[in-house]
């Protein structure tokens, strides 16, 4: 890691246009030297990212069906124009474009309750930062099946608990809502950690004089902890929502979609994996792809989100 | 295996761990590849069922060492087998040689190339007997694809203490049961109504039997005819006239059987497939006494009723390395002697007519009994099995069934919504989409 990011910073300055001239013999060689040991590293990159995502733009502008091998050709955007057009394309993403807000929403507060327990602990902060971290330790589709077993109505102990005559995931709005609680009881850990070592960048002695001038522990915190975090903040949010946004194993384990509670990976797995249609499927995950980088950019360029530990090349 | 491993050990004996390791590998590889040469391995990708591993020993002893069946169990549920072999297929995977086909399933491995077609001795012993509605669900453009292991039917199953004489068509049905409704006794009409295959098939069977056709004969267009609009005010009715449960739309197979299986149930009719039968024998003796069959019901008064057929067909995989034997040992697992024994353990109805009246029980040098069953003890419904699977509703071929059978569960649900001609309209439209692959599956 320490190489690669020591090449992505070299890696300007030697394919800059003159000017830089003033290199001495041994930093070039060293610059060399720096790029040929990440080389290896660079190309598998490019091999496993890189190649999959080329070729699954390339399987977006055709017609193909593995159950119609002949009649595979180049259709251009034709696959785009079908699935932008689909209800079934829209109603999938409008359920994960809620699902991510609800659950980033929730899991931030939650996230940003537990981050200030865990950073004010004085006893058992050990114990208590090992503790609240279980629930991301646990595999996703481990945890989802217990969640679902929890709500099989006659056998799972909150579904006796919470509606014993219904089948809560069967309804709609019940299953999006256990759905949303699988993920936030999973991911607010997560979040709470990003936040906490957002909340360890505030100086107690900014917090201390604040104090002094008379702000209450509500105006510090808005006013002072707030602000300072930021950075930590967006990348926390960033994270989340990138992740969120391509939700699957809970919700193919707890619904599989069903009562129109599928998000857009769920879509996409159904026409690649089950339809077989390469194409349609292809410009599904490519309309993923493109959705979160949009996001990405809404967060870098928008909000200025930067990378953790580079927080002057934010805005470059 | 058993071999290769204790090469690899001898080996490990003589040298340092790293070479071993080495040697091992390659041993192993070699070996594995003399192995596959010599006794030959037919990987058979079959659903789980439960006495399966028994037919294929027989077969392993008759093959007589020239090659060994070995019974992969795929997951239980349909799309989880299918989504297994479709994924290793398309991968031409030639470790997989025969594999069990799902009825719906034979168009879309022929046309993909997937599965071998069936020539010469092999064809006409793999046609032999069998009834023509199962035997038409293994062929794919007047082609040969694979030979029929079992088959299934529904049939309607009722309470001879509230209708001694069971209603023939759907109109009675509902008068029927609107009937031990008023009376305050058990009334419901269950079935598979949730969201998924089985309201496909239910769909599928009243279509049919008003003589009409989702899609073409060579099932390349949608025909959505009169009698499949017919069939869609039928489900309306049906599920609009207060005599289905509560928990129609989650309803699959088994959870229409124990409607109709509970102590105090509220069922008076029951369309379902013969597993229920021994199923309530010992869910709810009392009333298994008194739960008889008749076929599914007729859509028009007189005219036979057409019930959609299910079962297994097995296929020969194109990427298999040894396709005569696996031809050979496909044969031998759905032989008429291998479909009487599989009916009568494990309750999936043969497809060769002649079992059916096979008076044999499974050990012919004992009499026959609970213990020892024959066709007779084991179906008593046999002749109506027989009698519905001679008229037959067969789903529509296609090799696109995945996504057309998707469309029409998802437009069907719940099947209370149904407005006859604008559902009908619109399953024209999606089917049209779903058949050429263009549309975007739900």
């Amino acid at each position: 890691m320490t190489t690669e990011v020591a090449a992505s910073t070299a890696d300007p300055d030697t394919g800059a246009p003159a000017g830089k001239k003033q290199l001495s013999e041994g930093k070039r060689a060293e610059r060399r030297l720096g790029l040929l040991l990440c080389a290896p590293a660079a190309l598998v990159m490019l091999a496993v990212t890189a190649w999959p995502v080329i070729y699954s733009v390339w399987l977006s502008l055709q017609r193909y069906d593995l159950r119609f091998p002949g009649q595979t050709e180049f259709i251009g955007l034709e696959n785009y124009i079908t699935v932008l057009s689909s209800p079934y394309w829209w109603t999938s993403f409008g359920v994960t474009m809620g699902l991510t807000a609800v659950s980033v929403a929730l899991e931030f507060v939650l996230g940003f309750a537990l981050a200030l327990i865990m950073h004010r602990t004085i006893v058992a902060r050990g114990l208590i930062r090992t503790v609240a971290l279980i629930p991301y330790g646990i595999v996703t589709v481990v945890a989802a099946f217990s969640w679902r077993y929890a709500f099989t109505p006659d056998t799972g102990y909150l579904a006796q608990l919470l509606a014993p005559e219904a089948a809560l995931l069967t309804e709609r709005m019940p299953a999006f809502g256990i759905i949303v609680l699988a993920e936030v009881w999973k991911t607010t850990p997560f979040m709470a950690l990003l936040l906490m070592a957002g909340l360890a960048l505030v100086p107690d002695d900014l917090v201390k004089a604040a104090s002094v001038d008379g702000a209450s522990p509500w105006q510090r915190f808005i006013k002072v902890i707030v602000p300072v975090m930021k950075p930590a903040i967006l990348v926390a949010l960033l994270f989340r929502m990138l992740d969120a946004f391509r939700i699957f194993d809970n919700i193919f384990v707890l619904t599989n979609g069903a009562q129109q509670t599928g998000s857009v990976s769920v879509s996409t797995y159904n026409n690649l994996i089950q339809g077989l249609n390469l194409g349609i499927g292809s410009t599904m995950s490519v309309l993923i792809f493109i959705t979160v980088a949009i996001i990405a950019f809404i967060f870098v360029k928008g909000f200025g989100t930067a990378a953790p530990g580079s927080d002057d090349g934010g805005r470059r | 295996m058993g071999s290769t491993r204790r090469v690899g050990r001898g080996a490990g004996s003589r040298s340092r761990p790293l070479v071993t390791l080495g040697v091992a590998l390659v041993a192993t590889s070699v070996l594995a590849a003399c192995g596959s040469e010599t006794g030959k391995t037919i990987n058979v990708y079959y659903a789980p069922e439960e006495n399966f591993q028994t037919v294929v020993d027989n077969c392993n002893e008759q093959a007589n060492g020239r090659y060994q069946i070995v019974y992969n169990k795929l997951p239980r549920d349909a799309d989880g087998q299918r989504e297994q072999m479709v994924r290793r297929l398309a991968a031409e995977d030639d470790e997989m040689d025969v594999l069990g086909l799902d009825v719906t399933w034979v168009a879309e491995f022929a046309e993909a190339g997937w599965a071998a077609e069936w020539t010469g001795k092999n064809k006409a012993e793999a046609e032999e007997g069998v009834l023509p509605g199962p035997l038409e669900t293994a062929m794919w453009q007047d082609k040969l694809y694979a030979a029929t292991k079992n088959t299934n039917i529904q049939l309607m199953w009722y309470d001879e203490r509230l209708t001694p004489e069971p209603p023939e068509t759907w109109d009675e049905v509902i008068a029927a049961a609107k009937r031990l409704k008023q009376q305050g006794k058990p009334y419901q009409v269950v079935f598979t109504g949730a969201q998924y295959e089985g309201l496909v098939s239910m769909y599928n069977s009243i279509t049919e039997s008003a003589g009409g056709q989702i899609l073409s004969d060579d099932g390349l267009s949608v025909e959505m005819d009169e009698g499949a609009v017919r069939a869609l005010e039928i489900l309306h009715e049906l599920t609009t006239a207060g005599i289905t449960a509560p928990g129609l739309t989650n309803a699959q197979e088994d959870e229409t059987r124990l409607s109709f299986e509970a102590k105090g149930s509220q069922a008076a009719f029951q369309l379902n497939w013969p597993f229920v039968y021994p199923a309530m024998q010992e869910g709810n003796p009392e009333r298994a006494e008194h739960m008889k069959w008749t076929r599914f019901p007729e859509a028009t008064a007189g005219e036979p009723s057409r019930s959609t057929i299910g079962g297994y067909n097995l296929a020969v995989s194109s990427y298999s390395k040894h396709q005569p034997e696996a031809f050979e040992a496909a044969l031998c697992l759905r032989s008429a002697e291998n479909q009487k024994f599989s009916a009568v353990s494990d309750g999936v109805p043969p497809t060769i007519e002649s079992v059916y009246n096979d008076p044999e029980p499974i050990d012919p040098s004992k009499p026959a009994g609970d213990d020892n069953p024959n066709m007779e003890t084991a179906y008593p419904m046999k002749d109506t099995i027989l009698d519905a699977l001679k008229e037959p509703g067969v789903r529509p071929l296609t090799p696109a069934y995945q996504n057309v059978s998707t469309v029409i569960s998802t437009v069907l649900s719940p099947p209370s919504s149904i407005d006859p001609q604008a559902t009908a309209e619109r399953l024209r439209s999606e089917i049209t989409d779903a058949l050429e692959s263009k549309g975007v599956l739900p």
